[in-house]
């Protein structure tokens, strides 16, 4: 029997779904004038319920009678079709049930996941309908949704791209009939081999891409060849794992390989080029360090390793999750920010995450992609900077196919995020916001995790012997092939091969594991523990055993339904799990642990030293893998890598006209000393601009306090809403000394020069953690790379550029690379209205983070200006560097010199800031970036509720004059602005001795900037309307 | 007794439980923190500690409804014990999601024969707030809020809305005294900010009774609360919940504009626990 309760806002009670449905389906112009209301609801299955026992579940444990009301009945009973009735008669989705009609017209959608998709919410209703003596044999939640003002055709768009995700959501048009919820069927085991002695080239590509392997010529030569060995076939779940062990994701098989590189300076071979420039970097700080070497354990483990104190390490892992963010954004953020975590989980013996980040790329959300018959092909998008455009909303309609609208992608990730981190209970501090259109059909996801972990639980090691035991979630179909996925470059096809790529979260699974798991780290219970990511099982014990062997029986696996294959169960992406190496006489203790926290453990086999990996299913061996073979056995990747040095270009107005509409001030760039130029609107319009604009909106939506470590908050100043440089926090709640958290990226310079790009990301990253008071000979730095297909020379090009830029700045600053991550092939192919293949590939996109330390955290400083009267200076060297600036973008300008980074400056630069914070010089600091001086400025004094006066005719540059535009806006790094008291001036010059300096004016009670030169007016504006520039654009 | 033995009790997803255990230790109690099913499985040990805290968190990951799950438990297996507890002269507080689940039980707000008669519901706003916020106080009879008139605390909620079934019943809690804690207007700083009209792009809520509407606008009043109430307190001043977090503002470094401001002898969510630990002495 199956039963249906409904659960409805209560009379008087707003309709907030239904509110938000209308909202945005009016962005989207999907509808305009949508009327609607919604409903959630459970089914709920069970051959002995009753009307009286569905209404007791209703009123005790579903609906809260104070502000809902619930309507119940078998699934089809009219009554629960007909509540269309609270649909207003008037206004956007604003329901008044004073004048509520019913509206015959009205159209019913009822969403629910599809069979097998994790729905925590219907698993905690059965265990807590327990409570009340009632005992269903199944859940499942659903969404329901009545509208009117549509036309059918309507309904439907709005039913499929709106309120359901295809990829683990269907949808029902109309009244629901079902008479059963579908859980699933048994499953029949069959052994089944592939054939790959026989096959020819062309078959095994075939194979390769039909078979989602997505492995390469070579190595699948290299398979046909064991096999021929062995004289027999592999079995499918040997293959899985091959290409799953073998995948991109998991063994980073091209920047570990062998490139042949060509630039401007000649020629270089690497045989691996991962290892001999960011590896080999901190190889050399390492080694120079000596005895004061503060890394523990770098590139080895799930996360890089740092000394904190002599009580705990800190671990930092960055991750993206790209591809599955890009079929469904809550999902994939969801289960990215959930993946990191467990890799800070299962770093040396079990980490506890202490913070999060998250770094997102986006198309603008109020993109209008180009029009029909405009189309552009792959080397122009590849090779021409597209500026930001910000045109009206870009329709549904003219998407290409199988890209979800940008403001849905961006709602979606944010609230994955949230939704994790919040209920996790990591506090979510430090990230950043980038829109360029490039990422229309592939955004960016980068998660980060900071762990704290005992300095002597810092390293593993399993046991031959050693049981190999499941902790966590159960193991279902989801997330099916997501490593090899990942592999693949994005199609407007992928939704449907890759359904099962996307997996569902739930973050209390997790934090249950999180529990349990440092309690059994710290009676030492396990030997070594790592977490289930991409890969699955396959990934985890196949790592975990290399040096040993392991024989797994997939049939203990515990699942969350019937039906799974043995080769599903093996390589199943199923959320929350982990694998622990335990010792036989420890079992006992860890299974009553784990009991006693409504933690589920199961032994499903044990590392035997065979150096083999032997997998059965019941009595059937289904695999026997060499594990030396599985791990060293992958032919190596050669690829060539090209980068062409551009030559530098003018600064000019963008010759055709990409965007129209805009008043591009022609003669402001061709005659800086006209009259016409207006730098209070250019300044203006660069922090409107989405990369500068204030992300106040997601911060709030994001728990940065929980755990009570909070020093320096993301946002703050007088009314706690200006742009911190960097988050502090202090871990152990005993003790002063703080962590500093911060990221740099800047993808609009790697279209000039990727090396330039990447020193500006690490010198961002570096810098900001420094404005706050971090001690920058104790910084640690983390690369992701997000590139599109590195098979073609020109991209791996200019990857291999930015290593380079990386290996020489790393050690430049002695600031170490510990942990790193890259995601290739993020590029988006479909067809266009004429049947054209286009691919648009995103920017080279480095993200840098950083994470640092400060001895004394009552030593920060943050960035708002706090007195009148006080001094301010400009630290560091004003170049004219406004290629790829934001002065640039806002006034439709390309080329000029990009940024560079003078190391060895930047060094002492970094060490003279510190001193002067250390010795309580420093009231405010902030660093410039985006938007330069102009921005800064304006940024410190509305934070502080303060104006100020400030003249930049003093500013000099080695190279002699410099015009006021690049001392306004320029983009130069290593520089900052510092509050200063008047009568610390003095000591505070002398810190920075041989280092550009320069006084350039004071803070002032009036609430305006006024910036000159040589006593001639630049800008002048009230602070009040800078910081509603800056507010307005992501107000959402 | 000079030193209280405080239980918090912690669920799956509970997440503030470790730092919420610290403020009572700087507060001078001894704190443990305790998994629902170890309660569960004898409660009677519970009658060894004078101060229960069910600290914030997702409890149950707020499946189905925020503190709905965790509060059945206690409503259905420890409604006797606690009910002993709070008779014995000790003291109960709920953070956050504790709040939330202290509502779904009798300890607080009792339901009567119509069902339950007040709720924590969605934020106006549609999503989860982190902010801090000004609250004013008017302790009344609650022993944790003795001597405290105003606090700067942080929030972190999606439903923190507080809603009383119907004006009856608001009226009787008010004439109770149990309404001890507010939201109120973000101080002037001589800034254009909290201007509601920027801020608030949702149409205002039909509300039946509008003498109990709230006064304080959003962001102020983060999620649309009834006569901006923060926190309430049982007939008996000892059991306190509210939304806002006291222990996340227990060290100067944590308030946010600690840069800028003098420090305060005693930071403001600290002095809650002080004075919960102060009553046993």
């Amino acid at each position: 029997m199956l039963w249906e309760i409904d659960i409805h806002p209560g009379e008087g009670e707003p309709d907030r779904a239904a509110e938000r449905l209308a909202h945005t389906a009016h962005d989207l112009g999907l509808a305009d004038s949508l009327q609607a209301a919604t409903a959630r609801g459970y089914l709920v299955q069970g051959a002995t319920l009753d009307r009286a026992t569905i209404e007791k579940l209703a009123s005790e444990l579903l609906a809260d009678s104070v502000v809902e009301r619930a309507i119940i009945g078998r699934v089809g009973e009219p009554q629960l079709n007909d509540c269309g009735l609270r649909i207003a008669d008037r206004g956007l989705g604003s329901v008044n049930p004073q004048s509520a009609i019913r509206n015959p017209q009205s159209h019913l959608v009822t969403v629910l996941l599809k069979p097998g998709v994790m729905d925590p919410v219907s698993q905690s209703a059965l265990t807590a309908a327990a409570d009340l003596g009632v005992h269903p044999e199944a859940f499942a939640t659903i969404r329901k949704y009545w509208f009117s003002g549509v036309s059918d055709a309507q309904a439907k768009t709005l039913g499929e791209r709106l309120l359901a995700n295809d990829a683990i959501e269907q949808v029902y048009f109309g009244p629901l009939a079902l008479d059963r919820l579908e859980l699933g069927h048994p499953y029949k085991f069959e052994l089944r081999t592939t054939a790959v002695r026989d096959l020819d080239d062309v078959a095994l590509m075939r194979l390769s891409r039909e078979g989602q392997l997505y492995l390469q010529l070579a190595e699948m030569q290299t398979v046909r060849q064991y096999y021929r060995d062995l004289g027999r076939e592999p079995t499918d779940i040997e293959l899985e794992t091959i290409a799953q062990t073998w995948s991109e994701h998991c063994s980073h098989k091209t920047l570990a390989g062998r490139i042949a590189y060509r630039d401007e300076n000649g020629e270089r071979q690497f045989g691996n080029m991962l290892k001999e420039t960011i590896f080999a970097a901190t190889q050399k700080i390492r080694a120079d360090l000596g005895p004061n070497d503060w890394c523990v354990s770098v590139f080895e483990d799930n996360a890089g390793v740092v000394r904190f104190t002599d009580e705990f390490n800190i671990a930092f892992k960055v991750e993206t999750h790209n591809h599955p963010s890009a079929l469904e954004p809550y999902g994939g953020a969801n289960t990215g920010i959930g993946g990191v975590i467990r890799d800070i989980m299962g770093t040396g013996l079990g980490a506890k995450p202490i913070c999060s980040t998250d770094v997102f790329c986006f198309a603008p959300p109020e993109l209008q992609t180009r029009r029909q018959g405009d189309t552009e092909t792959r080397s122009d998008l590849a090779s021409a900077p597209l500026p930001v455009s910000l045109s009206p909303c870009l329709p549904v309609s003219s998407l290409p196919p199988g890209v979800l609208h940008p403001r849905r992608v961006m709602r979606g990730v944010v609230e994955g995020v949230r939704d994790y981190g919040n209920r996790m209970g990591i506090p979510t501090v430090n990230g950043a916001v980038y829109f360029d259109e490039r990422y229309l059909g592939n955004p960016l996801v980068y998660c980060g995790s900071v762990g704290l972990i005992p300095c002597d639980k810092s390293h593993k090691c399993a046991q031959p012997g050693d049981l190999i035991v499941a902790v966590g979630g159960r193991t279902g179909r989801d997330g099916i092939h997501g490593a090899t996925f990942s592999s693949a470059e994005l199609t407007s096809q992928s939704e449907h091969i890759s359904g099962g790529a996307v997996q569902i979260g739930n973050a209390i699974e997790e934090k249950k594991v999180l529990d349990v798991l440092l309690t059994a780290r710290d009676r030492g219970l396990f030997n070594a523990v790592t977490d289930c990511g991409a890969g699955g099982f396959s990934s985890a014990v196949g790592e975990m055993g290399e040096k040993i062997g392991a024989e797994v029986h997939l049939d203990r696996a515990p699942l969350k339904y019937e039906g799974l294959s043995y080769t599903e169960i093996w390589i199943s992406e199923a959320q929350e799990r982990m694998v622990l190496a335990v010792s036989e006489n420890h079992w006992p203790e860890l299974e009553s642990l784990c009991r006693s926290e409504n933690v589920e453990a199961t032994v499903i086999g044990q590392f035997v030293p065979s150096g083999r990996l032997q997998l059965y299913y019941h009595e059937h061996r289904v695999a026997d893998l060499d594990m030396h073979f599985l791990h060293k056995g992958r032919p190596p990747v050669v690829r060539n890598a090209v980068f062409e040095k551009r030559p530098l270009e003018q600064l000019r107005i963008a010759e055709c006209g990409l965007r129209t509409g805009r008043n591009v001030q022609q003669s402001a760039i061709r005659n800086p000393q006209s009259e016409i130029r207006n730098f209070t609107r250019d300044l203006l319009r660069i922090l409107g601009s989405p990369n500068v604009a204030s992300k106040e909106w997601i911060i709030h939506q994001y728990d940065h306090e929980v755990q009570g470590g909070s020093v320096v908050k993301p946002l703050v100043g007088i009314a706690n809403d200006g742009p911190s440089d960097a988050a502090v926090l202090r871990p152990v709640l005993h003790s002063r000394r703080g962590i500093v958290i911060s990221c740099g990226m800047n993808p609009r310079y790697g279209d000039f020069d990727p090396y330039h790009m990447a020193a500006s990301a690490i010198d961002e990253a570096v810098r900001n953690c420094v404005a706050v008071g971090a001690d920058p000979a104790r910084i640690a730095i983390l690369d992701n790379f997000c590139w599109g297909d590195c098979e073609r020379p020109e991209t791996l090009g200019s990857l291999v550029r930015a290593a380079l830029a990386c290996y020489d700045v790393s050690i430049a600053l002695g600031t170490p690379f510990i942990s790193g991550k890259d995601s290739l092939n993020n590029e988006f192919s479909y067809h266009d209205a004429a049947g054209q293949r286009q691919t648009i590939a995103i920017p080279p996109s480095l993200l840098i983070s950083a994470m640092g330390q400060i001895d004394d955290v009552s030593k920060c400083v943050t960035m708002d200006f706090k007195r009148s009267g006080n001094s301010i200076y400009l630290i560091g060297e004003t170049r004219d560097e406004l290629g790829g600036s934001h002065y640039a973008l806002v006034n439709d300008l390309v080329g000029g010199q990009v940024p560079t980074v003078n190391p060895q400056l930047a060094r002492n630069t970094f060490a003279a800031m510190h001193g002067a914070i250390q010795a309580g010089l420093v009231r405010a600091c902030h660093d410039l970036s985006e938007g330069g001086l102009a921005v800064a400025a304006a940024e410190m004094a509305f934070a502080g509720g303060l104006g100020a006066r400030l003249d930049i005719g003093t500013i000099r540059t080695p190279a002699g004059s410099i015009g006021d535009i690049p001392r306004l806006f320029s983009e130069s790094n290593t520089r900052f602005l510092c509050e200063v008291e008047a009568g610390s001036a003095e000591s505070f010059e002398k810190h920075f001795e041989g280092i550009p300096i320069a006084y350039i004016g004071r803070v002032s009670d009036e609430p305006r900037l006024k910036i000159m030169s040589g006593g001639i007016g630049l800008i002048d504006a009230n602070i009040f309307d800078l910081k509603e520039a800056w507010q307005a654009t992501l107000r959402w | 007794m000079t030193q209280p033995r405080v239980l918090i009790l912690r669920a799956p997803g509970t997440n503030c439980d470790v730092e919420t255990a610290h403020a009572f230790e700087l507060a001078g109690g001894a704190a443990e923190r305790w998994h629902i099913n170890r309660v569960l499985e004898e409660p009677r040990l519970l009658g060894d500690f004078q101060i229960l805290c069910i600290a914030g968190g997702f409890s149950y990951g707020d499946d189905i409804a925020a503190g709905r799950i965790l509060g059945n438990q206690i409503q259905h297996h420890l409604a006797e014990t606690l009910a002993t507890f709070r008779e014995a002269g000790k003291l109960i507080i709920g953070i956050c999601n504790g709040f939330q689940v202290l509502l779904k039980t009798n300890l607080l707000a009792a339901a009567d024969a119509h069902g339950p008669t007040a709720t924590l519901t969605l934020n106006d706003s549609g999503h989860f707030e982190a902010r801090w916020v000004r609250l004013a106080v008017e302790p009344g009879k609650c022993i944790f809020l003795q001597g405290i008139q105003e606090m700067e605390l942080p929030v972190a909620h999606g439903e923190g809305k507080f809603v009383t079934r119907d004006e009856t019943t608001f009226h009787r809690l008010a004439n109770n005294g149990q309404f001890v804690i507010r939201y109120s207007p973000i101080a002037d700083c001589g800034l254009r900010i909290a201007d509601s009209n920027q801020h608030s792009p949702l149409p205002t809520p039909h509300s039946p009774f509008a003498a109990i509407s709230p006064t304080v606008p959003y962001p102020a009043n983060p999620n649309g609360a009834q006569s901006d109430l923060a926190g309430i307190c049982d007939e008996s001043g000892r059991v306190l919940g509210l939304m806002p977090h006291p222990e996340r503002f227990v060290d100067w470094t944590q308030h946010p504009r600690w840069t800028r401001e003098p420090a305060r002898p005693a930071c403001d969510g600290l002095r809650v626990f002080q004075n919960a630990v102060q009553y046993f002495a």
